[in-house]
């Protein structure tokens, strides 16, 4: 069952694979594109080349506090959920857990819920408890959903790896906690790194949540969103959409070889997105 | 270990220090203990902030708005008000129709790009496999921003087909309608399609094809009779996977969606904003789920049935 016996079949998966890359990333490549046309308007031709709108979007000093906002936010969810998601992952890969079936169903429950939905009840609780909307009710929930992600993450790297090595520690004399340091840590390593650059980007980027639970103070989406009422803005929204786009694809190209790369090398399958 | 037991369960009544004692030596020697100690600070996150937020939400439903403020009396009210606006069932069951026909051109999509990854790329697999995880990764917002100036009424599609001289004025049909919401949620979710097709493909027994194949069946039989029936978990959880995130989308209806292509999302996002009526939006949102849920179950149900009548 190898390619070459059957070169024509190959060729237009190829290139069928070649179209759905065009179709993932070409509108994204107009945002590109159009952030350094000299014009107000996204259209063709093109009217020539510029960055003004790169430095116009510095001079927005709304735009330069909600991109902090979104750094503090995205870092403090990055570190929780990872934390949380590790824990869980290590109790349901290591122990014969009664019951974890269901529990792992409940904690992927983020998944199969529409974000409006999960954004509303969070809204509901915190206002019925009194909280005020601030970044901090933001990354909670963002933690919500970052934390199923994190044990996806974790659980598969976790499975990477052989039980006995950790036994081995602990029968060769080494404590606990020297074990987790010395053996378990470094084994897993590659995980906790891909999931808080996933988990980070993850809330970085996100919107339909943050919508709902945000006070006085924006993050980036939000402010993104509150720019595209206004035409002329449009340029500077695609300036720094480019700047978003590209980062975050880096983090996440990074974050994705990180995991795969020590995946295939041990033979495992990818479980999950 | 029993002896053990007997003098730590006779020598409890001594004190509190013995029963921590105990308690500590249970710990160690359990693994259950131990597995639901590391599991436990994730669950409570979970209960407090998924759990009980939905619950509260449930209550809310019965409830009524009196303008900033809230009638807590138990009341049916906002459910017999959905059934008796005919507005309200009409937009889920569109919103439903609209996330049908995402999750199936999707699939559809997802499917040739899944087969292609598992059984035809040998080396660049990772490549292939980031390639295709960045844009799901990127900022949602800024993937539906995308469609609304490549699909717009003076946009990029639009533009470009003038300045080349294939068309004399603007194609209408492009943005603002169930078409243009379609298109854009199908490329947002594309990677959520994708990987569990291609996870489901990689593990096909490679050899169960070269049996199909010695026993004469071509490329055609192979297919339809070996790779599709044992990929339909990966079809289904796809399918389902990009199906729920999309009935309660909010984003896309309201950036390309123009007037007819507006989703349940909006209004229960509405209810919660401007229409403030936040009881009402409660019961849209539980009403949804509930549907949402119980499609959910007769697909698994109909596939259960479907599998066991092949075997």
């Amino acid at each position: 069952m190898n390619g070459a016996t059957q070169p024509r079949r190959f060729d237009s998966l190829f290139a069928y694979g070649l179209f759905y890359l065009a179709f993932l990333y070409g509108p994204l490549l107009f945002i590109v594109l159009f952030s350094f046309n000299d014009a107000i308007y996204v259209a063709f031709p093109l009217q020539g080349f510029t960055l003004d709108w790169y430095d116009a979007m510095w001079q927005q000093k709304e735009l330069v506090d909600s991109l902090f906002n979104s750094i503090k936010v995205a870092a403090v969810v990055a570190v929780v959920s990872t934390i949380l998601g590790t824990l869980a992952a290590k109790a349901v890969t290591r122990y014969r857990l009664k019951g974890s079936g269901p529990i792992v169903a409940f904690i992927m429950v983020p998944f199969v819920i529409p974000g409006i939905i999960l954004g509303i009840s969070l809204l509901v609780l915190v206002s019925n408890l009194g909280v005020e909307l601030s970044l901090i009710t933001i990354g909670l929930g963002h933690i919500l959903i970052a934390v199923p992600f994190s044990m996806l993450v974790m659980i598969s790297r976790m499975e990477g790896f052989d039980k006995s090595l950790e036994e081995a520690s602990l029968d060769l004399g080494e404590s606990a906690w020297s074990t987790f340091w010395r053996v378990t840590f470094p084994l897993v390593m590659p995980g906790i790194i891909s999931s808080l650059l996933l988990t980070f980007t993850l809330s970085f980027d996100e919107f339909i949540i943050a919508f709902f639970l945000s006070g006085k103070e924006a993050t980036l989406p939000l402010f993104i969103w509150s720019q595209l009422r206004f035409p002329q803005k449009l340029p500077n929204v695609l300036a720094l959409g480019t700047c978003i786009l590209l980062i975050s694809a880096l983090v996440i190209a990074l974050a994705e070889w990180v995991r795969r790369r020590n995946l295939k090398a041990e033979q495992q399958s990818e479980i999950g997105v | 270990m029993t002896e053990r037991l007997d003098t730590l369960a006779t020598s409890q009544t001594e004190g509190r220090a013995t029963v921590w004692d105990r308690l500590r030596y249970l710990y160690r020697r359990s693994d259950q203990l131990r597995g639901y100690a590391l599991l436990s600070p994730t669950l409570i996150v979970m209960i407090l902030f998924l759990a009980v937020p939905l619950l509260i939400l449930f209550t809310l439903s019965f409830w009524t708005q009196t303008y900033i403020e809230f009638d807590r009396s138990f009341t049916p009210a906002n459910y017999l008000k959905f059934f008796e606006r005919p507005i309200y069932s009409l937009l889920l069951g569109k919103s439903i129709l609209i996330s049908l026909c995402v999750a199936t051109m999707t699939v559809l999509l997802a499917y040739p790009m899944a087969y292609f990854l598992a059984f035809r790329v040998k080396r660049a697999k990772i490549l292939w496999l980031i390639l295709i995880t960045v844009p799901f990764w990127t900022s949602y917002l800024l993937r539906v921003f995308a469609w609304k100036i490549t699909l717009g009424y003076q946009g990029v599609i639009n533009s470009g087909l003038m300045s080349l001289g294939i068309i004399d004025e603007p194609l209408q049909f492009l943005l603002y309608n169930p078409f243009s919401v379609v298109i854009t949620l199908a490329h947002a979710w594309a990677a959520f399609a994708i990987l569990p097709i291609y996870v489901s493909l990689e593990k096909i027994d490679r050899t169960l094809l070269e049996a199909a194949r010695d026993l004469g069946d071509g490329p055609v039989a192979r297919f339809f009779g070996v790779t599709l029936p044992l990929s339909m978990p990966g079809v289904i959880a796809a399918f389902l996977f990009v199906f729920i995130p999309t009935v309660g989308d909010y984003v896309t209806p309201r950036l390309v969606g123009g007037t007819t292509g507006i989703m349940i999302g909006n209004i229960i996002q509405s209810m919660f904003g401007k229409a403030n009526n936040w009881p009402m939006g409660a019961a849209l949102a539980v009403i949804s789920m509930v549907i949402i849920a119980s499609l959910i179950c007769v697909s698994l149900w109909f596939v259960r049935r479907m599998q066991r009548m092949s075997v």
